[in-house]
């Protein structure tokens, strides 16, 4: 079988799953958690230093970021100002490119804000950033995201941490059409099956947190996505068989007795 | 001899009594700050951490230490 890597701004991975890495009860558990997904990209948000606590386990302690990519995002983000700000602290800490932009537009359902993400992608495209951007199923706005220096194209399935599984298929079969670019499913995932019809859309990828760090068996689930993620993308690749109405036996009719 | 005067700074909103045109360096080094593993504003500017060296701090300026933490 031919090597299908997943390609990000040039960048190969084996892996076409991505996982956040919050909402973990540990640092160790989300450390486990990672390595059974198989990940080879993760999440993290850019936050104050407790000051006062100079003891508090680091991040880069558990996760190697030479090992695995970090993806920074720009969670809590709700206009573009913040965002930039975010992302080009974040860009400072230690050269990271590769970012996940995401502004949000609503604190209770957090849709995202598509006039604010636009706005911040054409400006993080312009500085050199490698801008992988959390958007809304909305076909248009996808090609507008793409023709403004997008490098991955992630539209939601449902809200964030909702849990709810892909709610328009069809969106996303069109962006897949239109698009060349990489689209991950990002947010709104529940449980592996969801990452199998995801891949079996077409797409190139899934980031999954919630439905994996809120598992009753977080280690578990995090290996359900990673064989799911394999499994969708190998149905994806095989080439389905057509629906029919009618039932079509599978042993031949010649020769009954 | 010069006298010490002491200035309010804001680090990462919490205030901060610190000898005017102290170094900055010498206060994340008192903090325990891991310079590879943040990134530093100084009243709202990047600083270029290869140049922290040279700043001093001054009253009311706004310090603001980030690093990442987990997230989705």
């Amino acid at each position: 079988m031919k090597k299908d890597n997943l390609i990000i701004a040039k960048k190969k991975f084996n892996s076409r799953l991505i996982v956040g890495t919050g909402k973990y009860k540990s640092m160790s558990e989300c450390a486990k958690a990672i390595k059974l997904s198989g990940a080879e990209i993760v999440t993290v948000a850019v936050r104050r230093v407790n000051i006062s606590d100079k003891k508090k386990p680091l991040l880069m302690d558990y996760i190697d970021p030479k090992k695995i990519t970090y993806l920074p995002n720009t969670a809590g983000c709700f206009n573009s100002k913040e965002a930039l700000r975010t992302l080009r602290l974040a860009r400072e800490i230690g050269g990271w490119k590769l970012v996940k932009l995401e502004v949000l537009g609503d604190k209770k359902n957090l849709f995202p804000d598509m006039i604010e993400t636009l706005k911040s992608t054409e400006v993080l495209a312009k500085e050199g950033f490698k801008v992988m951007v959390y958007c809304n199923d909305d076909p248009l706005m996808a090609k507008r995201l793409e023709n403004s220096g997008a490098d991955a194209i992630m539209p939601l399935a449902a809200p964030i941490g909702s849990g709810l599984g892909i709610q328009n298929k069809i969106n996303i079969q069109i962006i897949r059409k239109q698009t060349k670019l990489p689209l991950i499913i990002d947010a709104g995932l529940g449980q592996a099956s969801d990452a199998a019809i995801a891949m079996e859309l077409g797409c190139d990828g899934v980031l999954v947190n919630t439905a994996i760090a809120k598992a009753k068996k977080p280690f578990e689930m995090a290996l359900a996505f990673k064989n799911a993620v394999i499994a969708g993308r190998q149905s994806y690749e095989s080439g389905r068989i057509d629906k029919i109405l009618m039932g079509n036996p599978s042993s031949p009719s010649k020769g009954i007795i | 001899m010069k006298k010490i005067k002491k200035i309010k700074i804001k680090i990462n909103g919490k205030i901060k009594t610190v000898i005017e045109n102290s170094k900055l360096s010498e206060m994340l080094k008192q903090l325990k700050i891991p310079l590879n593993k943040v990134a530093i504003e100084l009243n709202k500017e990047i600083i270029d951490k290869k140049k922290i060296n040279k700043l001093k701090l001054r009253k009311n300026d706004k310090i603001e230490i980030v690093h990442f933490i987990g997230g989705g």
